[in-house]
């Protein structure tokens, strides 16, 4: 019988020869990712550490990019803390802060490859699908026992089968896709299923693919898969991966699907997720009379240099509206030195942007673009839940690059179609 | 005993907000700011022996197991939800806090109704009614059984050693 992606990887990881869903299997993850919570995580396990150390210096990734550079005491302690360990136990894969976003930095440091399993105590942590990886969310608990064992349980999940068709229209990006996608499945619509992109992929780029697998993980799935192809492989070797260093897992024909999904990309319109979930959608369109306060382009859903591309090209030779701040959060280093070789960032300051250093900035709530009670922001992230950028009074919108830059200039919520002709 | 009751999707950010993720980790720092955003009157009023009804989704959002921690620490005895977002699910397997996936004891449940829970059994009573809920898998129940993921990890590592 077919198996599915899910199920192809991770019996091969369970030395099995098939697996079903709802099967337990026992894996040893490639790779075991953490960020700031790095911290919190080997408080947990202080003996166990000097007792018998990590299950070795290749599986962690850390990345300290959630609150950067430090916003507090505590915050640099954290830091401080996280250094220290990194450096007692020769953690191979340690970036520090102002590297990037962990799982953009994941992805350029080709960490991330085909078939092969990454776990992280982060929920994007579900974006390498976007390269054919395996890849999935845990907590801060079993990231600590991973730490020290190396192994894990996982469920095999159900899947889903999405068939997209067509392309997408001018103006309209991979962002307004996965928004459609999930308003129209829910937030729970994939819970704890793996969900296969099939069909017109190749009119997608990786960038494109990373922005909906990111954000699987708001429509409660597991996973998100794109299968290895030309595109796949261009991108690897444009970041210095060879094609004998991984080797692709396909779905077989004649897998079992718990549902299939037909999408026509040639329908989709800018799309808008309303406050306070995600599946919260609407059309750009329905909602341009929305005054907003703040815009954020950036985050690890959309802050790669295609995304800031975009939002310069509408922007060019205007000016931000009065009221209005945009932010602007590239999502590593590396995409904030192409963006200034470009021009793109000399673009957007002469707009009016404001440049915020590669992290996770405002995301988060937790410094740098926090929002007062009563203040809309128009933001590129995947997330949109009450208290989420501070204030439980204020409101997030979320919206494609296009979309808020153009949102940006106006001041309120707007088609970014009607900028661009 | 009190019930909490709540709706669909309600995430990890209306649990414990985001913005204390990296100043608050023990249980004694997280007890005030949960479910902040969602019922400011929880974190008061909450006891041990307290039980949460929740819709679909409970616990979506960011891999976040402070409120799972809170919850435990409060003495809430189980949170019962039509279903559950899964990072959420395998931080409660990992806390050794009780989670029932169950729609019909969710729909079942009106005010004042009284609810008993026999997890071992796989049982829960709301008012006069009866629901079953399926056992979980033995690599699973060996967890829970150690008290927690990380027990459980001490456990093996010291049979290994
Ligand atoms: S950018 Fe936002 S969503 Fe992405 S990892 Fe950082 S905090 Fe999480």
């Amino acid at each position: 019988m077919g198996m599915t992606f899910a199920e192809k990887v991770l019996a091969s990881y369970a030395d099995e020869k098939e697996t079903v869903p709802g099967q337990i299997v026992t894996v040893h993850p490639d790779h075991l990712l953490t960020h700031d919570n790095t911290a919190a995580i080997i408080q947990k396990i202080p003996d166990e550490l000097k007792q018998y150390g990590i299950a070795s210096s290749d599986l962690p990734v850390i990345v300290i990019d959630h609150v950067v550079p430090a916003a507090s005491e505590k915050t640099a302690l954290n830091h401080k803390n996280i250094r220290e360990f990194v450096n007692k136990h020769d953690i191979k894969h340690f970036y520090d802060a102002g590297e990037g976003i962990c799982h953009q930095v994941v992805m350029e440091k080709g960490l991330a490859l085909p078939g092969k399993i990454l776990l992280g105590s982060d929920s994007h942590t579900c974006s390498y699908g976007a390269v054919g990886a395996f890849s999935s969310g845990i907590d801060r608990t079993e990231a600590a026992a991973l730490m020290l064992t190396g192994q894990t349980w996982l469920k095999v999940p159900q899947s889903i089968k999405i068939i997209l068709e067509n392309t997408l229209p001018t103006g309209v990006s991979a962002k307004d896709l996965i928004l459609h996608i999930i308003g129209d499945i829910s937030a729970s619509g994939a819970t704890y299923c793996s969900v296969e992109y099939h069909g017109s992929v190749d009119t997608l780029s990786v960038d494109d693919r990373f922005t909906i697998a990111n954000m699987g993980v708001e429509m409660g799935s597991k996973n998100s898969v794109f299968f290895v192809d030309d595109i796949t492989k261009r991108y690897f070797s444009s970041i210095g991966v060879k094609e004998n260093a991984y080797s692709p897992v396909y779905a077989d024909n004649g897998a079992k699907y718990d549902q299939k999904l037909n999408y026509d990309l040639s329908k989709v319109v800018p799309m808008i997720a309303k406050p306070h979930t995600v599946d919260n959608t609407t059309t750009a369109e329905s909602v341009q009379d929305i005054d907003i306060q703040q815009c954020l382009i950036g985050t690890c859903t959309n802050g790669r240099l295609s995304d800031l591309e975009v939002a310069a090209d509408i922007v060019n030779g205007k000016t931000v509206d009065a009221n209005v701040r945009l932010l602007i959060l590239p999502a590593s280093r590396t995409i904030l030195k192409d963006a200034l070789n470009q021009g793109i960032i000399q673009t957007l300051v002469d707009a009016g942007a404001m440049i915020l250093p590669p992290g996770c900035g405002p995301c988060l709530g937790a410094h740098q673009g926090v929002l007062s009670p009563g203040e809309r922001c128009l933001s590129t992230a995947n997330r949109n839940f009450k208290g989420r950028m501070g204030s439980k009074d204020a409101e997030i919108y979320l919206a494609s690059p296009a979309t808020v830059a153009a949102s940006a200039l106006t001041g309120h919520i707007t088609d970014p179609r009607e900028v661009m002709s | 005993m009190t019930v909490w009751k709540y709706g669909d999707d309600i995430n990890t950010d209306m649990l414990f907000p985001g913005k204390y993720t990296y100043t608050c980790s023990t249980p004694e720092e997280i007890k005030p700011h949960l479910l902040e955003d969602l019922d400011a009157s929880f974190a008061e009023n909450v006891k041990e022996g307290d039980i949460i009804f929740a819709g679909k989704n409970f616990g979506c959002g960011s891999s976040r197991e402070q409120p799972v921690v809170g919850l435990k620490a409060v003495g809430i005895k189980a949170v019962i939800a039509k279903s559950f977002a899964r990072i959420f699910y395998r931080a409660a397997i990992n806390q050794g806090l009780l989670l029932i996936e169950s729609a019909e004891a969710v729909n079942a449940h009106s005010k004042g109704d009284k609810v008993i829970i026999d997890a071992d059994k796989g049982v829960i009573i709301v008012g006069d009614e009866t629901f079953h809920f399926p056992q979980l898998p033995p690599e699973i129940i060996a967890i829970q059984q150690a008290g927690g993921l990380l027990p459980y990890v001490r456990k093996t590592l010291k049979k290994q050693k």
